[in-house]
């Protein structure tokens, strides 16, 4: 593969075609890189398992955990009426402690009016644009990052969780040929390192399984808490590939089967990551 | 962001030792970043936050640009009486935000 990427609506075609080929006759020196390898549920780690004790006790202690900041601010929103409907969150949905638990651990899914795959975001921008009648929150906003990670925060604890129907298992299969698809300059896969090479040493830090299990996370590179696709941003500049647009499907595939590859470990929300 | 986060005990008992946990949003920008186009990005720092309790002054702390993005400052008090607990963190534009927290002494 050159490091152009092939363009995005011929993409997921062709990584079912050509993604086994690809990853085998490319990965021949490496040990134990047979194509189609999962992490199997036993041998899963969450990326708290990857940082160092004293990142891993300020997440846990959520008096300490930067996180609750947009957690808290989250709870503020999820009760304060918004929109030409004048109808906060809670409207509906009352205290988000038992409506909302368990939610975030089953996100993305396919929503069943439409039929298009959600993630977490797109559902509640939906609410906000449908049901309240209020103006779309701007993807990677204060607003939004912190009505997500209050949601996603009344699923701490719960194991992930994606349903597969036949209505998920295409986008499903989509994000793995997407995870295993050698892309960029750097000509890497996300399994390459995320499956193949986890707790090796790429520098100074040791590479993580990559399992997505606290988003909305506080980075602390980037001082501040972000989505999973500004995360999935960051990989894609560190092989030089160009990023699929944020809520096409090639995104939320990927973050599909992220969400799947990552079943059965408990949701973390809000995550710190280095 | 809008209100700092405080963990602590709502009540204690006379001469206990109080822990207080606080988190505040705030950027504190250092500085001595530049922006895309390589213009300087203004210094924006909390510098300093003062803790009273009953009136009486029990904690204060001077900040410098090295802290990082929202400050977490974990401190102890002993419970004297019961009184509000007052935080005010000041930042470099004349920004103040003030929180005050019940503490019942039994």
């Amino acid at each position: 593969m050159s490091g152009r990427r092939p363009r995005a609506c011929a993409l997921a075609a062709l990584l079912v075609a050509a993604g086994l080929a690809v990853v085998g006759a490319g990965a021949s020196g490496v040990a134990g890189a047979e194509a189609g390898r999962e992490i199997e549920p036993r041998q899963r780690k969450p990326g708290s398992a990857f940082l160092s004790p004293t990142v891993r006790t300020q997440q846990e202690d959520l008096a300490a955990n930067p996180g609750m900041l947009w957690v808290e601010q989250g709870g503020r929103l999820w009760s304060e009426p918004a929109g030409r409907s004048r109808k906060a969150c809670a409207t509906c949905h009352g205290e988000a402690a038992g409506s909302m638990r368990g939610v975030a651990a089953r996100y993305p899914a396919v929503d069943k009016a439409t039929g298009r795959l959600m993630n977490l975001e797109a559902r509640i921008i939906a609410c906000r644009t449908s049901q309240q009648a209020a103006p779309a929150p701007a993807h990677e906003s204060e607003d939004l990052l912190a009505l997500t990670a209050f949601v996603a925060h009344q699923s701490r604890g719960l194991p992930i969780s994606v349903r597969i129907d036949e209505a998920a298992r295409p986008h499903l299969e989509a994000g793995r040929a997407l995870y295993r698809q050698r892309i960029g300059q750097l000509n890497l896969s996300c399994a390459q390192c995320h499956v193949e090479s986890w707790g090796r040493r790429l520098r100074s830090e040791t590479i993580s399984q990559g399992q997505a299990t606290g988003y909305p996370i506080y980075r602390l590179e980037w001082q501040t808490l972000g989505s999973l696709y500004r995360r999935l941003l960051s990989c894609f500049r560190g092989v030089r590939a160009e990023p699929p647009r944020p809520g096409s499907d090639e995104h939320l595939a990927l973050e599909l089967y992220l969400a799947w590859r990552a079943g059965g470990l408990a949701v973390e929300t809000p995550a710190m990551r280095r | 962001m809008a209100r700092a986060r405080i963990v602590m005990a709502k009540s204690a008992r006379r001469g206990e030792v109080v822990e207080i946990k606080t988190l505040v949003p705030h950027a504190m920008e250092s500085g001595f970043r530049r922006d895309a186009v390589g213009k300087p990005v203004p210094r924006h720092i909390i510098t300093s936050l003062a803790v009273t309790y009953a009136g009486a002054e029990v904690f204060r702390m001077e900040m410098f640009p090295a802290i990082a993005a929202n400050p977490y400052v974990m401190f102890a008090t002993v419970a004297t009486e019961t009184a509000d607990v007052v935080f005010t963190w000041t930042d470099d534009r004349g920004g103040v935000m003030r929180e005050t927290r019940r503490l019942e002494v039994t």
